[in-house]
């Protein structure tokens, strides 16, 4: 009676089990990898906007204050993004047919918005709110990275709830006094953990309670 | 020779006088010359349609929402609950079979043990889907495992239905293993008797190189048998496991420490139930009564009646505990059993599985094929409507009156369960079709052990 | 003024941050810059577009600003996930912050009279009622069809343009005939025109009426109101020589006998007077005091369920008990006496309230009875009618005009003859014979299906007017948002009839009050919703010809009708409203539809099961209605609920339900005797929300007699066992706040203004009467109804049931995926985003508080109706699969928290209210921080009657109630021992 199987079959057989094993740990390996990877989560790939608004020259160069435009960041949920009249406030005086800002010029002219992509997102059953964040001394610069390096608005962090989390659970590393809130570049001095410390208490930071599904879930 | 004069009046486990070649060629033939008769398909065509039946239903459910089944507010868990309770329990007699008789070195169990642990394998399949199904957002099911997310989020391990998830995969895979193991040596057979070049890489493969010598035996044995003490457990855990589920809450008929003992008794008592409606058909339509004899219906049914008393000591407790611990809720669900909504449900619950079961103390009756066929499937049909009603009766009758209401099922639900049973039984034919279904190694053994070799 | 003081939290407003908020706002100025900034349908089409696509074509821009104000909340809080743009504003309005609500005080007209609200608005888009705290008939309280108002403002069914003989047309083109009509009218002075208005209290409107008959002499002006009860301005007019409208003062009143009156359901002042009964009746110590109520009812009520004595008659029978009242004690019978003995004793601090529905007689023996006891100055007040105005006659008279050719062109002012008039008017051929027919409303309904000219009607919230509460007081309505649909308010349709075509609403109101207030006079009244002391002066009443000539009505014999308005959809003009239909029904819990109430008695001698139709005929006509077998229900009467029946409007058509208006007719309007009913041999769905009316002798609605609570104030623990205090779970430390509940069962009047405002607050959705007969309501809280005692003169109880927010919550333990858990001050979180819809929860939940989205009930995107703009952003919509819960507003306590924490301090008590506490009319709900040792729901669980619910099965619950107290007097006390007897 012939062989039905050559004589390396039982090789081809081992390997298939080993190579099999193999495959399911890389893949297990690489998706949880790839969760995390800026491939996904779109970190630091700058978006095109309408207007090749730069925060490198507003905020690095010029220094323009982020409430300037961001004006709801203090007492709303919501940052706000400046109307259109705010950017005309300077481009009425600068630039004023710089063939960049026709879109800005249009927008005021026509009375129709300017359509600004959006770069940092969270989904619809996150409540995020701006106010409380800089009233307890998170930093823009925390969340938003260091603005004023980028021609082109990108997003700094992963905003995933990972991310969100790790902070909520000990914001400590994370604080600032409040007058620093909208430096970028900011230097911690030497004994910021004592200070971090003492904002912990003075700004009645409970960590315990941030932790709650309804603090961000409603 | 001894083992059979012990046995007594009890019919032998083997009838006639076989030689090997001639075991092997008839249960090897059934699978490699397929020649099958013309009803086997016309009855895997109509399983087939089932199948469809399932898929479409299970489609619609996905798609439109769980809303489309009998549920509502309060009665919110529904037939989902009671078809993946019910196909676990008929999983556990082929463990039990395979597993426990092993151990306990019961030679009877040789010739049905092959297609028990197909049975359970399939089952098993079927309840895994169940409790999918069941959820509001099926897509979402693996949240309910520890898998490392950015949600930074696990499942919480005090909900039974995390066990749950572990139970079933775990008795899943042993009883996959277990059952595989046992296949090995008949595949051998099959590559060796295998006439295409098809089928003997199919078998070959399978197979995975048993030459069947000293060595390959002598390590079979210690793994089967060591699976063997792995499997036991599980009979006892994973319905167990599942019957926390109830036990766990509050709601009244729900809350009672007898469920775990009960439910396994419960799951025993449908799993012979399901071992016999598929033997009959079988020995009768292979012609193998010889090898599948009346001594193994005969024990079957011994056992589907003892399960059946312990079950329904269980109904007597359940009534009586439910009086004696003097809760207002507890009764009041009790006495709403039986002449509430759900009562109907409940006197044929125990019409079947206690009144028609009593039928087996006659030995007449037991060795009557077709009636031993009615009987099981009267217990089947008894027993999933048990775990119905042990599902809706609680919360449609729970604390606060004013929450008091009921379900009725739609054609989903029926599309569902019945479509499963299709699914389930289309699945033993192709198992049968393709593999032997019955051991043809342990039955030689057992023809040489039993003196009935020519 | 800093945006900070101006919007503080929205839920927790005391009248005086109210004011603070408002008093540094311009708030009509600030609409107008609002409009002026009309550049926003890319806006909306790119963020809104739902929305975007509804809109009507010729929409003014400026109505789409309104709109898109809820995409800049939505796009940074709720948005649709993939929200790929930020749209800036261009000129971004003074006072508006993306992402902060502002809130803007106005009034909306119920039957005419006005009730002053408090709109919360997210840039622009009005979402949530709330009761204006000043205002004397809403004392910050709501109903249910005042929070119904936003979702009826974004009804997609509402009519949208102009219709000439059913086809659409423009504005202009409808101006141009009016034009032509004034011209004409100005030449024949008006001769064969007719205005046919409903109910107004509207200074404005009276006054433009006024002036238009001045400039037509022959003009007519005739009043069609369904719901009018003349006879009370009837007796008035006798019994002291002028017509007058009484104002109750419930909170002197220590004895109150009502006559067939439904005061806490029914009337302009409900609100304040249900305020002010259940002040008298909230018992906290053995020693405090109690009113007393006798009610006499001709049909089940909310004023009968709270009474300490109640007697069902026959509505022909109130006629003989109001003549024994003013005959004296030897004439009443054994019972009646009983109560007028009480009321003599309580001297003028006795109230007879006549029922509304009652003919002049009854009015006339109560004021009689109020005046001797010298209750007038007291307990009631009289007041020249609110809704006083000079008409030709009603619709009975008008019909009569058209046929004799006296009138020829008639333009119908909101009301729809052609749905309710009475059976024996055949309005259809009466306006058949019209030259012109105009009419001016809401919906395309079916009088403007009948009209020659159909013009959308502006809503309240999109209107500039003015109305009067039940009192006299005024308010200042004004708008929230332009018109959506281009509607028009009446004053500009009268002014267009008057030959004005220049002026717009805001100048035709600030017109009437050009003369009473200045321009700081003005803003103030609409900054308070009110105008300060515009309350009608009482009128002093002396004893005109008294009760000569007024003669009671005869007994009559055979079955009787008593039609009643239902609860919600009043006269048919909320059919479309999907929250009203879904909102069960305080006493019977039935949605989607009527049903004609019967006793047990009646219904055992007819042979009738709940559900079975069966043919009313009356005067030649008759109607077929399912039978609904009602406790305590009158015998040998059948109550017919008006306003269902209606097939114009697509939520509207989905409802079941019968029309009674074809049985009513115009001489028997509220009561007719010698029916004739005859049972068929089908059945018809009927819809509730609750099956079992029984407590199955269980501890639920815990309840004592006044006298009995004094014996043993803590009854609420006899005969249960004590709550257990081990368990194996471990307590919740609870350092930052603990949030609790405490539900008074004696105050709550069963009245659905919370379940209601749950809704609107939590955007619940409706899910339709398939999905409700299938038990898959999604009510959050529900008000669950019991009956005790005898099926034919039951004790009807209510109570609340919200989450109970349990601190050894079964539902916790159960979830696989930590869907719901307990937060750090108490509460039971519900995760939607996290839930994957196990149900496990619910079906370890007690207290079936749990509900589950069965199907997708709310669409979303390009499914989605304009009615998603009613949505609150500061909740989640959930969707298809995922379970839901109460969870006491978690929004507003973050809120509130935020708000605290950013100006670093604690959360203040009663800065954090629920939307049931909110609209409760009787403050029966009270919510705070328990670990607040002032805080003042502490006090009401520290009360000797505070129980928890199933406390027994130790799940600690944070929501608790007072034990229900009532005070019968001495002769009920024995029936009274039990306390739980199912």
């Amino acid at each position: 009676m012939p062989q039905i199987f050559s004589s390396n079959a039982n090789g081809i057989a081992r390997f298939v089990l080993w190579g099999a094993l193999f495959v399911g740990m890389f893949v297990a390996l690489g998706g949880t990898a790839l969760l995390r990877s800026s491939f996904l989560t779109g970190v630091g790939e700058a978006v095109a906007q309408p207007v090749p608004f730069s925060h490198k020259h507003h905020v690095g160069q010029l220094g323009i204050d982020c409430r300037y435009c961001h004006n709801g960041v203090e007492t709303s949920s919501s940052a706000g993004l400046p109307a259109t009249e705010v950017c005309m406030t300077c481009h009425s005086q600068l630039f004023t047919n710089a063939a960049m800002l026709a879109p800005v010029r249009a927008s005021l002219a026509s009375g129709r918005p300017l359509q600004w992509k959006r770069v940092n997102t969270v989904p619809d059953f996150v409540f995020f709110n701006h106010s409380i964040h800089v009233a307890k001394g998170v930093a823009c610069e925390t969340c938003h990275g260091e603005v004023d390096d980028l021609p082109l608005m990108a997003r700094a962090e992963p905003l995933s709830m990972e991310w969100c989390l790790v902070c909520h659970r000990d914001p400590e590393p994370n604080l600032r006094p409040p007058q620093n809130i909208f430096l970028m570049h900011w230097k911690p001095p030497e004994d910021i953990d004592r200070i971090r410390k003492s904002l912990t208490s003075v700004l009645d930071i409970h960590p315990e309670t941030m932790t709650d599904c309804y603090v961000c879930h409603r | 020779m001894a083992r059979t004069a012990a046995v007594g009046r009890a019919p032998p486990v083997l009838r006639g006088r076989h030689d090997f070649p001639e075991i092997s060629g008839r249960i090897a033939g059934v699978v490699l010359n397929g020649r099958l008769p013309r009803y086997f398909w016309a009855a895997f065509f109509l399983c087939f349609v089932l199948v469809l039946v399932l898929f479409y239903s299970i489609t619609y459910l996905v798609a439109i929402g769980v809303g489309k089944l009998g549920i509502d507010m309060p009665v919110v868990w529904g037939t989902m609950i009671s078809n993946f309770v019910w196909w676990i329990g008929i999983g556990h007699a082929g463990t039990l079979i395979s597993a426990v008789l092993l151990l306990l070195r019961q030679p009877w169990r040789a010739s049905i043990n092959r297609f028990a642990e197909a049975m359970t394998l399939f089952a098993v399949a079927m309840a895994g889907l169940f409790p999918i199904l069941h959820l509001g957002r099926p897509w979402f099911f693996y949240w309910l495992l520890p898998l490392p997310n950015t949600h930074m989020h696990w499942p919480q391990w005090r909900s039974p239905l995390v066990w749950d998830f572990a139970a079933i995969a775990t008795y899943a895979i042993v009883s996959l293993l277990f059952w595989f193991m046992g296949l090995l040596p008949d595949l051998a057979m099959l590559r060796d008797r295998a006439k295409t070049r098809g089928a003997q890489l199919f078998y070959g493969i399978l197979a995975m190189g048993w030459r069947g010598s000293a060595r390959h035996w002598a390590r079979y044995r210690v793994v089967y048998y060591l699976m063997a003490a792995l499997a036991t457990p599980l009979v006892v855990s994973v319905h167990s496991i599942v019957s926390l589920d109830f036990t766990f809450a509050i709601t009244p008929g729900y809350h009672s420490t007898i469920f775990p003992p009960y439910f396994v008794a419960g799951a025993l008592l449908s799993g012979f139930a399901m071992v016999l409606t598929i033997a009959i058909p079988l020995r009768w339509a292979f012609s193998v009564e010889d090898l599948i004899t009346l001594r193994h219906m005969d024990n079957a049914a011994k056992l589907m009646i003892a399960s059946g008393l312990i079950v329904a000591y269980g109904y007597a407790s359940e009534a009586f505990f439910a009086w004696y611990s003097g809760e207002a809720w507890e009764r009041t669900m009790m006495v709403q059993r039986a002449v509430g909504p759900y009562s109907t449900l409940f006197w044929i619950m125990l019409a079947c599985n206690v009144g028609v079961l009593q039928l087996l103390w006659l030995r007449r009756v037991r060795l009557n094929m077709p009636a031993l066929f009615a009987i099981a499937v009267i217990v089947n049909i008894g027993m999933w409507i048990e775990r119905y009603v042990i599902v809706v009766s609680g919360p449609s009758r729970d604390f606060l009156p004013s929450a008091w209401g009921d379900q009725s099922l739609t054609w989903l639900d029926f599309g569902i369960l019945f479509g499963s049973i299709g699914t389930f039984f289309a699945l033993i034919f192709l198992f049968v079709r393709i593999l032997p279904a019955i051991t043809i190694f342990e039955v030689e053994e057992l023809a040489e052990e039993t003196g009935r070799v020519a | 003024m800093s945006a900070t003081a101006e919007t503080k939290p929205a839920a927790a407003q005391s009248p005086a941050s109210l004011a603070r908020r408002a008093a540094d706002k311009d708030i009509w100025r600030s609409l107008e810059e609002l409009a002026d900034s009309g550049e926003f349908r890319r806006f909306i089409e790119s963020e809104f577009p739902a929305i975007a696509a509804r809109l009507p074509m010729q929409v003014n821009r400026r109505t789409l600003l309104k709109l898109a104000g809820a995409s800049l909340a939505m796009a940074g809080l709720t948005a649709c996930s993939e929200a790929e743009s930020i749209v800036p504003y261009v000129r971004q309005p003074e006072n508006i912050v993306p992402g902060r609500p502002l809130h803007y005080a106005t009034a909306l007209s119920s039957e005419g009279y006005g009730i002053g609200v408090i709109v919360e608005s997210h840039e622009g888009r009005p979402t949530k009622i709330e009761g204006n705290p000043d205002h004397p008939s809403s004392r910050g309280a709501t109903d249910a069809i005042m929070q119904a108002a936003v979702l009826a403002l974004f009804d997609p069914d509402r009519s949208r343009v102009p219709l000439k003989n059913g086809e659409p047309a423009g504005y202009g083109d409808f101006l141009a005939d009016m034009a032509k009509l004034s011209a004409d009218w100005a030449a024949s002075s008006g001769q064969g025109g007719a205005l046919l208005v409903e109910t107004t209290t509207s200074p404005t409107m009276k006054a433009q009426l006024e002036d238009l008959r001045s400039l037509y002499r022959k003009l007519r002006v005739y009043r069609h109101d369904p719901l009018a009860v003349p006879a009370g301005t009837a007796a008035t007019a006798k019994l002291f020589g002028r017509a007058l409208a009484p104002v109750y003062h419930f909170d002197r009143a220590d004895v109150i006998l009502s006559l067939d009156a439904d005061f806490l359901g029914e009337g302009p002042g409900r609100l304040a007077y249900a305020r002010n009964f259940a002040d008298r009746r909230r018992v906290r110590r053995p020693g405090d005091t109690m009113n007393r109520l006798y009610a006499v009812e001709t049909t089940p009520t909310l004023t009968g369920a709270a009474a300490d004595r109640r007697k069902a008659v026959r509505p022909s029978e109130v006629e003989s008990l109001a003549a024994a009242l003013q005959a004296g004690l030897a004439a009443a019978p054994q019972w009646l006496a009983a109560a007028i003995e009480d009321l003599v004793g309580a001297g003028r601090n006795s109230l007879v309230v006549p029922g509304e529905r009652q003919g002049p007689f009854v009015h006339a023996a109560a004021h009689g009875f109020n005046q001797r006891s010298g209750a007038i100055g007291t307990t009631v007040d009289f007041i020249a009618p609110p809704d006083a105005l000079r008409v030709d006659g009603d619709l009975v008279a008008l019909c009569d005009a058209i046929a004799g050719k006296e009138v020829d062109s008639v333009v119908v002012l909101g009301a729809n003859p052609g749905f309710t008039a009475p059976a024996d008017l055949d309005v259809r051929a009466a306006f058949s014979r019209l030259k012109l027919l105009v009419h001016w409303g809401l919906y395309r309904d079916e009088t403007a299906q009948l009209a020659h000219w159909h013009v959308p009607a502006a809503h309240d919230l999109e209107s500039w007017s003015d109305v009067s509460g039940h009192d006299g007081t005024v308010s200042i309505v004004q708008p929230l948002i332009r018109p959506l649909y281009g509607g028009r308010t009446a004053h500009e349709m009268i002014a267009a009839l008057a030959g004005r075509f220049d002026v717009d609403a805001p100048g035709l109101v600030r017109e009437t009050w050009a003369k009473r207030l200045d321009d700081g006079a003005w803003r103030e009244a609409l900054r308070d919703g009110l105008v300060a002391g515009s309350a009608a002066a009482p009128v002093a009443v002396e004893t005109g010809t008294g009760l000569t000539d007024l003669k009671p009505e005869p007994v009559s014999q055979g079955l009787e009708v008593r039609f009643v308005i239902d609860p919600w959809l009043r006269d048919s003009r909320h059919a479309n409203c999907a929250w009203l239909q879904e909102l069960p029904r305080p006493l019977t819990k039935q949605v989607w539809g009527n049903a004609a109430l019967i006793s047990p008695a009646t219904a055992g001698r007819l042979q009738l099961e709940t559900g079975q139709v069966v043919n009313l005929a009356h005067g030649g006509r008759s109607i077929d209605a399912p039978v609904w077998i009602m406790p305590g229900h009158p015998d040998e009467t059948v109550t017919l609920p008006l306003g269902f029946g209606r097939r114009t409007g697509s939520v509207a058509a989905l409802a079941g339900g019968f029309d009674a208006y074809r049985l009513r007719t115009s001489d028997a309007m509220w009561f007719a005797g010698g029916v004739t009913l005859t049972a068929r041999a089908d059945t018809a769905r009927l819809v509730t929300t609750q099956h079992h009316h029984a407590m199955e002798g269980r501890a639920i609605v815990r309840r004592a007699s006044l006298d009995h609570f004094r014996e043993r104030p803590d009854f609420v623990r006899d005969d249960v066992p004590p709550a257990p205090t081990e368990s194996l779970y471990p307590d919740w430390p609870y350092d930052q706040e603990a949030w609790g509940m405490s539900i008074d069962l004696s105050a709550c009047i069963g009245c659905m203004a919370c379940v209601s405002a749950c809704q609107a607050e939590n955007n619940s959705p409706t899910v339709g009467p398939d999905e409700c007969a299938l038990g898959h309501e999604m009510h959050w809280l529900r008000v669950d109804r019991y009956y005790a005692g005898p099926p034919d003169d039951p004790e009807t109880l209510f109570q609340p049931v919200p989450c109970m927010q349990c601190e050894k919550a079964p539902c916790e333990i159960v979830c696989p995926v930590n869907a719901t858990v307990h937060t750090h001050d108490g509460l039971n979180a519900q995760v939607y985003n996290r839930c994957i819809g196990t149900r496990y929860c619910s079906q370890n939940c007690p207290y079936k508080v749990r509900r589950f989205n069965f199907l997708e009930y709310q669409p979303y995107g390009e499914e989605a109706g304009p009615e998603q703009a009613a949505h609150n952003p500061d909740v989640s919509v959930r969707s298809r699969g995922v379970m839901e819960k109460c969870t006491y507003c978690v929004q507003r306590i973050s809120e509130a928290r935020i708000h605290a924490q950013v100006d670093n301090r604690a959360i203040a008590d009663g800065e954090v209210v629920t939307a049931c506490q909110q609209a409760c009319p009787t403050r029966a709900i009270s919510f705070g921080n328990l670990n607040d040792k002032r805080a003042a729901v502490l006090r009401e669980k520290g009360a000797p009657h505070s129980y928890a619910l199933l406390e027994e099965l130790n799940t600690r619950p944070r929501t608790t109630y007072l034990g229900r107290i009532r005070n019968p007097g001495n002769a009920a006390v024995a029936a009274e021992k039990g306390r739980t007897d199912g």
